[in-house]
């Protein structure tokens, strides 16, 4: 299943947030989107995940996603957005309960995702008591539950600190390479999109409008930290993103 | 290494009281014998102040006789019909208040307009709708109820985390899963904190409408002996109210600690 962006445009009262904005995001690739504060990045995933409706243009799912595929469109959150009643398995049952899926296939399903995301030794747990990273693996588990077509990440990492980062990544590429998935992936983090990314898709500052969208052929499995070649595209991206971040700021000071 | 240098004064401590169970005792039988040592010294008139140990003694005559249980037990049916009433309608309300904008533009004055009321002042309105016997007194302490819960409920929905009703519709879940698996449980400390109120007040609206044509009753022991004068029944009745006070919010506790341990 892929989805297409069409001329998407959006303002709230008098307040344009995107213009224009059209783009496709084919089967098995990460998307990543970068672009300076406030330039309706997080608007734009909750209209991909139907969450908000734009006023102009539309979001297309092209072909039909797979029958195996519970919940196409699925979110994973900055914060995580884990209940805090609910332990680790609990939380991943929820969103299972819901499709009719309950008992043994449930426990399978469970267990086949936590052992995905290394964390088979905490199914028990509350989530008070994991740390940030463990927290954001839940939720990637939770999303992986529902077998989407498409996951729509807003800086899922952003919360965590660099080390943990960086195992997450890896854990992401992991995934990836063995079963690849479609991710739109919005970080204002540079060296994330480079890693991650099969497309980086620049926004300008607000009202957003693609900028530049650079693609990366370099296999995800290869990238690593550090990378020489990635550096540079991520320095060509920021070079991007300067002066545009710089005029942002200066607008959220004068108001 | 220099150790001439003076340790950081720690200042962290506060702010997270524990419950240890034995201050309350203390405080309680503290006060008790210094009220038992001035009636028996005489520096507090027994005018003014029954002597606990009398209190006890007329205790347990009603204990020996059988009349605490003749005058606790329609109490404690009215109080436990009239509160589940007056809490599980002001629970739906208030969560239908919390979820829906025309509920809420529309309930919310009419349940500000309601709070102020002194019940008991209505407790004649409700003998003409529901007649002199068990009806009007449900009806008084399931209304007094009410009101405190709905405000309690309908503030605590308010204060669940949006992200986590997003994330559920994310997920696709049904409205009816949302309310139940992530509104109510969110709500749920809001709830139980409101419900210690709500239910006090039942206590208090428990006398009220035993003062109005009942026969036996906690309410209608305590007025009876009021009108006599007759201190040491009369703090007898009161002692009991306290005591179920203290049960009422014993439970509320345990369900607290049961429902809520996943609080951090
Ligand atoms: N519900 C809303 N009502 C009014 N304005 C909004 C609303 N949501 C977002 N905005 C505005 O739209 C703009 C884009 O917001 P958005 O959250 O999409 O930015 P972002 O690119 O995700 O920023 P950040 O990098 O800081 O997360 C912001 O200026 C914000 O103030
Ligand atoms: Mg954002």
């Amino acid at each position: 299943m892929d989805i297409r962006l069409d001329g998407i445009g959006h303002s709230y009262d008098d307040f344009e947030v995107m213009r224009d904005i059209s783009l496709d995001i084919s089967s098995g690739q990460i998307v990543c989107i970068v672009g300076p504060s406030g330039c309706g990045k997080s608007t734009l995933l909750r209209f991909i995940g139907g969450l908000e409706r734009p006023r102009q243009g539309r979001v297309l799912q092209l072909g039909e996603p797979p029958k195996s595929c519970l919940n196409p469109l699925t979110y994973i959150f900055q914060d995580f957005a884990l209940l805090p009643w609910r332990s680790v398995s609990g939380n991943i049952s929820l969103v299972l309960e819901d499709h009719g899926i309950k008992g043994p296939v449930a426990k399978e399903i469970i267990a086949d995702v936590l052992a995905r995301t290394k964390l088979t030794d905490f199914a028990k747990a509350l989530p008070k008591q994991l740390s940030g990273g463990m927290k954001q693996r839940v939720a990637i588990a939770r999303a992986l539950a529902v077998n989407p077509a498409v996951m729509l990440m807003d800086e899922p990492l952003s919360a965590l600190d660099s080390q943990t980062r960086e195992l997450l990544m890896d854990d992401l590429i992991e995934l990836w390479t063995r079963r690849p998935f479609t991710a739109v992936y919005v970080t204002h983090n540079l060296a994330e999109a480079v890693r991650l990314g099969h497309r980086v898709v620049v926004l300008s500052r607000r009202p957003g409008q693609i900028r530049e969208v650079v693609n990366i052929d370099k296999p995800l499995a290869a990238r690593e930290f550090g990378d020489a070649d990635l550096e540079k595209t991520q320095k060509y991206l920021w070079q991007l993103m300067r002066d545009e971040a710089r005029a942002a700021d200066a607008e959220l000071l004068h108001g | 290494m220099d150790d001439s240098g003076k340790s950081v004064a720690f200042r962290g401590g506060g702010f997270a009281p524990k419950s240890r169970r034995w201050v309350g005792v203390v405080v309680f039988v503290t006060l008790v014998l210094f009220i038992e040592l001035g009636t028996r010294a005489g520096w507090i008139s027994s005018l003014s102040l029954p002597r606990p140990s009398d209190v006890f003694e007329t205790f347990r005559q009603l204990y020996d006789s059988g009349l605490l249980f003749k005058h606790l037990g329609p109490s404690l049916s009215r109080l436990t019909v009239g509160a589940i009433i007056g809490a599980s309608v002001g629970i739906s309300v208030g969560i239908l208040i919390g979820l829906f904008s025309y509920v809420r533009s529309g309930l919310v004055p009419l349940v500000a307009a309601i709070f102020p009321i002194p019940k008991i002042a209505l407790l004649p309105l409700f003998v003409i709708w529901f007649g002199i016997g068990e009806g009007s007194k449900y009806a008084l302490i399931a209304f007094g109820t009410f009101t405190p819960t709905v405000v309690a409920t309908y503030g605590a929905v308010d204060n669940v985390d949006r992200t986590l009703i997003r994330m559920g519709q994310s997920f696709g879940l049904s409205w009816w899963s949302i309310v139940r698996k992530i509104v109510l449980p969110g709500a749920m400390p809001g709830i139980l904190s409101g419900l210690r109120i709500s239910l006090a007040i039942a206590i208090i609206l428990l006398v009220a409408a035993e003062m109005l044509g009942a026969e036996y009753g906690i309410g209608a022991y305590i007025l009876e002996a009021g009108s006599l004068y007759d201190l040491e029944r009369l703090f007898a009745g009161v002692v009991i109210l306290s005591l179920l006070g203290v049960l009422v919010s014993g439970i509320i506790g345990m369900a607290e600690r049961r429902l809520l341990g996943w609080r951090t």
